[in-house]
């Protein structure tokens, strides 16, 4: 908890969720509707497409498949981080909040500092992590949410971009790995070209692409030395 | 349709539109996540894959923006996205990084609006 408090995150966070809150009070949605999404979704880009999407009268499938693209990243993401907690005590039960806590910000933080953590404590850390972080978004999405029509489009505008910024600076941050580092650089690349071309699936193939390629240079690298 | 369905419609929405399609995939996770031991090369692989998806969430949310960041032109986004870059690494700090990139985005619209 004391982590999450004293992170780069809880700035984010709060911003992000500002900016969040005016969003939904735009759209008319409920200042409770999005802390229940919050809770419930706990991913940002997800949350913007949400509100974005049915605030604007997407049909509900078309809004579902959108939200549903950009969250694949999650998949990948409980993949590398549940091992990092499993002890031989662990039941899966006990992994069931920890994986639906896992969101960029957690992930990125638990990535960093679990390793030189004792195994029996790294579960508990990263649920207090993420629901220190999950508390700062909820509290600072009612903020936002009563503060929506003060706030100038602009304003609005650069609390969306603090998402984007955060991720990238604290992503380019863990790479330390030459494997994370081309697999950052990778996606960088290719995804805006699958959006550009229009492929469909885009993060999808961002992933398993650039991730691939990442992965197999680190092999030939290994294999080499 | 009645009082009650009107107001619990936004909420059906919400479990079916916003939370069920996220969750599939941390749940998949935790399935496929079973029995694998930290480097295992699985592991590996995914944590590459997932860093290149987050990228690609990174470079879609500056380029093609949606909601209020869309109205700040495209050529300001990445602008203040690189300098906010530079002063990361000038910095070795995500802070000084967000706060850089922050404001060039802020000062620039501010620039172009007058």
């Amino acid at each position: 908890m004391k982590s999450a408090l004293t992170s780069v995150f809880v700035l984010v966070l709060a911003g992000t969720y500002i900016g969040m809150g005016a969003l939904a009070q735009d759209y008319g949605f409920s200042s409770w509707w999005l802390a229940l999404s919050s809770v419930l979704v706990w991913a940002a880009p997800a949350q913007v497409i949400l509100l974005s999407s049915l605030g604007l009268g997407t049909p509900p499938v078309e809004a579902a498949i959108a939200v549903c693209l950009s969250a694949i990243r999650l998949f990948p993401m409980v993949v590398a981080l549940l091992p990092l907690l499993r002890s031989p005590q662990t039941r899966t039960r006990d992994l069931l909040l920890p994986t639906h806590l896992t969101a960029v910000s957690m992930w990125v933080e638990s990535l960093r500092l679990l390793p030189a953590m004792p195994r029996e404590q790294r579960t508990a850390f990263c649920n207090g992590l993420a629901v220190g972080y999950m508390g700062t978004a909820v509290t600072f999405g009612f903020v936002g949410y009563y503060l929506a029509a003060g706030l100038p489009p602009l304003f609005a505008g650069a609390l969306l971009f603090l998402t984007p910024l955060s991720f990238l600076f604290s992503t380019t941050r863990n790479a330390q790995a030459m494997i994370d580092r081309l697999a950052l650089l990778f996606g960088l690349i290719i995804g805006p070209l699958l959006v550009y071309w229009q492929l469909g699936l885009d993060l999808l193939w961002t992933g398993v692409v650039g991730g691939s390629l990442a992965y197999g240079i680190h092999r030939l690298r290994e294999a080499v030395r | 349709m009645s009082a009650a369905t009107t107001e619990l419609w936004p909420y059906l929405l919400l479990i079916l539109v916003g939370f069920l399609p996220n969750e599939i995939w941390r749940v998949l996770g935790l399935v496929l996540a079973r029995g694998l031991s930290e480097d295992s090369e699985i592991v590996v692989w995914s944590r590459a894959v997932a860093t290149a998806i987050l990228a690609g969430v990174i470079a879609k949310l500056i380029l093609f923006s949606v909601g209020a960041l869309a109205a700040i032109p495209l050529a300001l986004r990445v602008s203040a996205a690189a300098c906010g870059f530079l002063a990361f690494l000038a910095r070795r700090s995500v802070f000084a990084g967000v706060l850089a990139g922050e404001g060039v985005l802020l000062l620039g619209s501010f620039l172009f609006a007058h």
